[in-house]
């Protein structure tokens, strides 16, 4: 249990990242802690106590196996977070070309 | 039929990823081949919506049929509430596309604005049929990370800036659907829609699916723009090109927010009432407060906007009471009217707010400004722009004999039925408020005297974009046949049928 | 953007190769081991990567670059939905079936159409991850003159 814990923790330690950092490039990073977090969530859920790697030995029959159906949810995640990441930095370089800074104080044009 | 149902997710991708390759070899196959597609899938979800007979149609992709009662494979279902949506993107996005032939022309890189648009009518595609919680998070985000690119796509400063907020907390809700769909797999061991509630009739902790249910009220919520989610929204759909704005706030919010919510909350969890207690109060909530923050506007796109948040608000509190008339069990008439109420009204904002956002680009386009005190007395100018914005300001307000007032009156008659006498009342005073800032939008674009002699050589938009825009108001005329029985049982009652007898939807798939 | 030193240019020229052949095994066992396509992709995307860093280019030669790494990547893209739309006309008839010979499990040469999808995901993935990197030091190097 403390395992999911620590997870949990890792999820806030994110959200404090997103809420309090003022440079655009920390606010990204801390937006990767936190699906890196939910990640090994998803992979603990599927671990079974004493369980192999699921790759089937046709020889040796009636193993038991770690559940490998989180790992592949985990696999196609991981891909989804590197097109985030990689959406935040375009528009982060772009906007320090528009404004000079990477401070979130100075680029505020839209308000209401 | 069945063999229609992956190529409606196939043929947009293809055409993408053919858009970008051969736009480099061809000149100008972009303008043929976006609108080509988006014409294709228009006429297969509009053969799908007249073929379905009441059933729902499966597609086991690969091929992986269930084994011993438990479904091991992806499925893609079309049943009568996914059929309606299917309709109501690809006519939009169809629409859209066609304005946007002569409305991108502005910005460079044409080849990668039809290309990421056809990326995301293939991720909400794949997010309204699909039968299986991950694979429905995989087109989610999709669909909305092209939105994040098309938002920005004319990189001025408020675009960008519009998008990056727009990003940061679209992720920070993605991030909580996956905890919650991470949760629901630890508890059930399946990832289908219909086996989970199987496995929920068997039997639930209730603590445990509270909390999920929360977090996927919070991460959908946020994609739908309920309040208090909507932060992102004024600034995202004011700052994004005019039809993108009219497929984000006509298609996107509806089919990735509040589809899923319907689609999860009757036909995978068990009711509770409590959270349709939660439902009907935040949509309650949204209707007043976005109207509220609209009658404050200057600026014509987050005004448009901010009513946007109020119409949702509607929709979601008609699924709402709903939802609680069921779970008390004893009028289940009211019931009926409510969702038929809340999925017309979907279908109605749909059109009349796209229309209205492709009114908005066409002023944009002509004068360059969005600000309402610089514009006025355009409506002998620009003729067509001022009569479609005419007729969709009073569909919006709800004045007969246009759909508003018949989606809209459908809604209170469910909640004075159903003894919601607040409800009701919120309902009308929302809908003058409505009436209120639309009439400003029309007097101060349209009708007031024209503060310049700069604004007397103003022509009228384009062929492409006067087009879309007539067939949008003249859908506004026709969806208003709607409110007769005998045509909103013909279209309306497959969806009712889904949701009203939401147990038959996981023993039909699980019999198959 | 300049290159490095002539000891990071000679151990680049070195390692580059090792790092190139690891990921191509990664894909192609990509049913017997763990790894499969993204995960090959984004070791084969290292190793150019690598190149260019400690060789450094101008935004010219870049530019032709990237035109060529999503040329790539779309290609490979449509690949997978043709293979996947192909599985339509063979075998079971159903989108997304593996419709080749299954062989023997264990060996190399079997499991159907899967080694297909990890090949043409891995020059996928490699492709993107590529053209991300190359547009990101364009950007930069327009923006710096």
């Amino acid at each position: 249990m403390t395992v999911y814990i620590l997870c949990f923790v890792l999820f806030l330690v994110g959200l404090y990242g997103i809420i309090t950092r003022r440079n655009l490039v920390k606010i990204a990073i801390s937006l990767s802690i936190m699906e890196f977090s939910i990640f090994l969530i998803l992979v603990l859920i599927g671990y079974v106590d004493g369980g192999l790697a699921p790759i089937v030995d046709p020889e040796m029959a009636g193993q038991v196996y770690v559940d490998p159906l989180p790992q592949a949810m985990v696999l196609t995640a991981i891909v989804i977070g590197l097109a985030t990441t990689a959406m935040l930095m375009a528009i982060a370089i772009r906007l320090y070309r528009k404004y000079k800074t990477f401070d979130i104080r100075e680029i505020k044009n839209l308000r209401g | 039929m069945e063999a229609l149902i992956p190529l409606f997710v196939a043929i947009p991708l293809i055409s993408a990823f053919l858009i970008i390759i051969l736009g480099k070899l061809v000149k100008g196959l972009h303008r043929i081949l976006g609108p080509a597609t988006l014409l294709a899938l228009l006429i297969m979800a509009l053969f799908s919506f007249t073929g379905l007979n009441q059933a729902a149609h499966i597609y086991t992709m690969g091929g992986w049929s269930s084994e011993g009662g438990f479904p091991i494979g992806i499925y893609l279902v079309l049943d009568g509430f996914s059929v309606i949506m299917l309709c109501v993107i690809n006519l939009i996005g169809f629409i859209a596309l066609f304005y946007s032939l002569s409305y991108i022309r502005k910005y460079t890189a044409e080849a990668n604005y039809y290309a990421l648009f056809c990326l995301i009518v293939a991720g909400m595609n794949g997010v309204v049929l699909s039968g299986d919680l991950f694979n429905l998070f995989v087109f989610l985000e999709v669909s909305v990370i092209s939105s994040y690119a098309l938002v920005a796509f004319g990189v001025g400063k408020t675009e960008l800036e519009a998008s990056f907020k727009y990003q940061v907390l679209g992720g920070l809700a993605s991030m909580l659907i996956l905890l919650a769909i991470g949760l629901i797999y630890w508890k059930t061991k399946t990832l289908n829609i219909a086996d989970v509630r199987n496995v929920l009739d068997a039997g639930y902790s209730k603590p445990y699916y509270i909390f999920v249910q929360v977090l996927l009220i919070s991460g959908f919520g946020l994609k739908a723009a309920i309040i208090p989610f909507h932060a992102w929204l004024p600034d995202a759909h004011s700052s994004a090109p005019s039809p993108i704005s009219a497929m984000l706030s006509g298609v996107l919010i509806k089919a990735v927010g509040i589809y899923v919510l319907i689609r999860l909350f009757f036909n995978m969890f068990v009711f509770t009432h409590e959270i349709a207690v939660v439902f009907t109060t935040l949509g309650a909530i949204s209707m007043v407060i976005g109207s509220l923050l609209a009658i404050m506007q200057w600026d014509l796109k987050r005004l448009l906007a901010y009513s946007s948040i109020s119409q949702i608000g509607y929709v979601v509190m008609a699924f709402g009471m709903g939802m609680i008339l069921i779970v008390k069990g004893d009028n289940y008439p009211a019931a009926t009217l409510a969702l038929a109420g809340g999925i017309y009204h979907m279908i109605n904002h749909s059109v009349f707010k796209g229309l209205l956002f492709l009114n908005a680009g066409a002023l944009e386009h002509r004068l360059d400004t969005r600000d309402l005190k610089k514009m006025g007395g355009l409506s002998s100018s620009m003729p067509i722009t001022s009569s479609t914005s005419f007729i969709a300001s009073m569909s919006i307000s709800g004045i007969p004999p246009f759909n508003g007032f018949f989606s809209k009156l459908i809604i209170i008659i469910a909640a004075i039925d159903g003894k919601f006498y607040l409800l009701a009342v919120l309902a009308i005073v929302v809908s003058i408020i409505t009436l209120a800032y639309f009439l400003k939008f029309q007097r101060y674009a349209f009708f007031n005297k024209s503060p310049g002699k700069a604004l007397e050589k103003i022509r009228e938009v384009p062929f492409a974009m006067s087009f879309s825009m007539v067939v949008l108001a003249f859908l506004c005329l026709a969806l208003s046949l709607l409110a007769f029985p005998s045509l909103r049982e013909a279209v309306l009652q497959p969806a009712l049928q889904v949701l009203m007898q939401s147990e038959l939807y996981s023993t039909t798939l699980l019999g198959i | 953007m300049e290159g490095m030193s002539i000891i990071v240019k000679k151990v680049a020229q070195l390692v580059a190769g090792l790092i190139f052949t690891y990921g191509i095994y990664i894909i192609l066992h990509g049913h017997l081991t763990p790894g499969g396509g993204f995960a090959g992709g984004a070791i084969i995307a290292g190793a150019f990567i690598l190149l260019i860093l400690a060789f450094g280019s101008n935004a010219m030669k870049l530019r032709e670059e990237v035109a060529g790494t999503s040329n790539t990547e779309s290609v490979a893209i449509l690949m997978v939905v043709i293979l996947a739309l192909m599985a339509l006309l063979f075998g079971a008839k159903v989108f997304f079936a593996n419709f080749l010979d299954k062989g023997e499990p264990g060996t190399l040469l079997s499991a159907g159409v899967i080694p297909l999808y990890n090949i043409f995901i891995g020059i996928e993935v490699a492709g993107a991850i590529l053209t991300i990197f190359l547009a990101l030091v364009i950007f930069k190097e327009e923006s710096s003159k």
